[in-house]
C-alpha cells in the first residue's frame, strides 16, 4: 500500500525555475531523512527532467509527493507538459541520443539514477514522467 | 444616473485633490524621505486628471474599456517608480486607497438627500477603486520582478572571480549553477585571462556547484576543450562524493578530464606538470 503524505505542485516556465525547484526538492528529500548521495541523485534526475521539459516543451508542470510503503518513505515526482512528445522512446531512452545537440544522457542517466521511472508520450499530446526515489535504495 | 457620478466628479475635482492629499499627507507611513510633497501633488493630479478623463458612465463598471487605458499606464508608471524607489507595498497601495475615501467623501456630501444613488455610486465607485488597487500592485511586484532580474545578472557577473594562484596558474572558483549564460560569462574572462597572464593551467573549482546535471557537465567539456585550443590545460577540481557518484550514474564520460576532489590536490597537479617543487625549509639553528 502506497500512501501519499504531503503533496505539492509547482509550475515551470523559465529557465529561472529550475533552482527554486531542486531546491524545493531538496527540502522534502532532507525532511525524510534521505542520505546526501540519493539525494544528489534525486536532485540531479529531476534537473535533467525538468531541463528537458523546458527546452523541448517550453516548460509544464512538476507534482512533487513524499511518498511511504510499508516501512520504507520516498519521494514521487511527475513531470507534466504540453510538448511536442516524443516520436520513438526506444530511441529517446537510448544513451547518446539527443535531437537537441546535447550530450543524450539526460532521459537513460535520469532512468539509472531513481529507483522508479516511468514515461508516457506521444506526439502531438505531450510528455509524462513520473520517477520514484526510496530514501532506502 | 450613471452619467452623473462622472460628471459630479468632474465639477467636484478640485475638492478631491485637496481632500486626496492631505489624507496621504496625514498618513503615518508619508515618506518624505523618498519624495517630496511636490511631487506626490503632481503625481497625484496627473492621475486624477487621466481617472476623470477617462471615466465616463459606462465604463466604471468595464475596467477593460479603452478610455481608461491612459488610466493604467499612468499607473502603472507610478507603482514602477515606487517600486524602484523603494517604497514598500502599503505605502504604494495608500496612494490610490486614499483616493477612494476621498472620492467617497465627495459623494457622500454630495448625494446625501438620494440616498439610492449614493448606495449605487459607492458600490460602483468601490469597485472601480479595488480595481485601480489591484492594478498598482500587479504592477508594483512587476517592478520588484525587474530589480530582483537585475540583481540576477549582478550576481553571476560578480560571483565569477579569476584568482592567479602561481605564476602560469589560473583558478577559478565557481559558486552557484553553471547555466548557460554563466558559462559564457566563464568562458570568456578565462581565456582572455589565459591571453593576459601566458598562463599554462587554469584549475575550475566546482566546489560551490550544488548540482552537476548533464547541461552543467556538457558546460564544464566546453569550457575544458576551448582552453585547450588556447594552448592551456583545464583541471576541474571540487568533485564531492556524492557528485562523482551522480556523474558516474548519469553516465557522463569526465576521463578524458583531469579531475581532482580538492583544490589543494589540483594545485599539487599543476606544480608537477610545470616542475615545482614545494618544500618546508629546515629551520636555520
Amino acid at each position: 500500500m502506497r500512501i501519499v503524505l504531503i503533496e505539492d505542485a509547482m509550475l515551470i516556465e523559465k529557465e529561472q525555475d529550475v533552482v527554486p525547484f531542486r531546491n524545493r526538492v531538496k527540502e522534502y528529500a532532507v525532511k525524510i531523512g534521505m542520505s546526501v548521495v540519493n539525494q544528489t541523485k534525486l536532485i540531479t534526475a529531476a534537473s535533467e527532467l525538468v531541463r528537458n521539459m523546458l527546452k523541448y516543451a517550453g516548460g509544464g508542470k512538476t507534482k512533487m509527493e513524499v511518498i511511504s510503503e510499508g516501512r520504507n518513505s520516498g519521494i514521487r515526482l511527475v513531470f507534466e507538459d504540453n510538448g511536442p512528445g516524443i516520436k520513438d522512446i526506444a530511441q529517446a531512452m537510448k544513451e547518446g541520443f539527443s535531437t537537441g545537440q546535447s550530450l543524450g544522457v539526460g532521459l537513460p542517466g535520469a532512468k539509472r539514477l531513481v529507483n522508479e521511472f516511468e514515461i508516457k508520450s506521444s506526439p502531438g499530446e505531450g510528455t509524462v514522467v513520473s520517477i520514484i526515489k526510496w530514501k532506502n535504495g | 444616473m450613471k452619467q452623473d457620478i462622472s460628471k459630479l466628479l468632474q465639477k467636484k475635482k478640485k475638492n478631491i485633490l485637496e481632500d486626496w492629499i492631505s489624507l496621504q499627507l496625514a498618513d503615518a507611513g508619508l515618506r518624505e524621505d523618498l519624495m517630496s510633497n511636490d511631487e506626490l501633488r503632481e503625481q497625484s493630479a496627473e492621475l486624477l486628471d487621466a481617472l476623470l478623463q477617462g471615466i465616463t458612465g459606462d465604463n466604471l463598471a468595464d475596467f477593460n474599456s479603452e478610455g481608461l487605458s491612459p488610466v493604467y499606464e499612468i499607473l502603472a508608471g507610478i507603482s514602477i517608480s515606487r517600486a524602484r524607489q523603494g517604497f514598500s507595498p502599503r505605502e504604494t497601495g495608500v496612494f490610490v486607497f486614499s483616493l477612494k475615501d476621498a472620492i467617497l467623501k465627495t459623494l457622500i456630501i454630495e448625494l446625501a438627500n438620494d440616498q439610492q444613488a449614493l448606495a449605487d455610486a459607492l458600490i460602483l465607485i468601490n469597485k472601480f477603486l479595488d480595481n485601480l488597487g489591484i492594478a498598482t500592485f500587479e504592477t508594483f511586484i512587476k517592478g520588484r520582478e525587474e530589480v530582483i532580474l537585475r540583481q540576477t545578472d549582478e550576481i553571476s557577473e560578480i560571483s565569477t572571480p579569476i584568482i592567479r594562484v602561481w605564476d602560469g596558474i589560473l583558478a577559478l572558483p565557481i559558486i552557484g549553477t553553471l547555466d548557460s549564460a554563466r558559462t559564457q560569462v566563464v568562458m570568456e574572462s578565462l581565456l582572455q585571462n589565459i591571453v593576459d597572464t601566458g598562463s599554462t593551467i587554469t584549475i575550475l573549482d566546482i566546489s560551490g556547484v550544488p548540482t552537476v546535471d548533464s547541461l552543467v557537465a556538457q558546460h564544464i567539456i566546453k569550457t575544458v576543450a576551448a582552453t585547450r585550443l588556447m594552448g592551456a590545460e583545464c583541471i576541474i577540481s571540487g568533485i564531492r562524493p556524492e557528485i562523482a557518484q551522480t556523474v558516474v550514474h548519469l553516465g557522463i564520460d569526465l576521463s578524458n578530464i583531469v579531475t581532482k576532489a580538492t583544490l589543494a590536490s589540483a594545485l599539487k597537479y599543476a606544480f608537477a606538470v610545470l616542475r615545482l617543487d614545494v618544500k618546508r625549509i629546515q629551520k636555520e639553528k
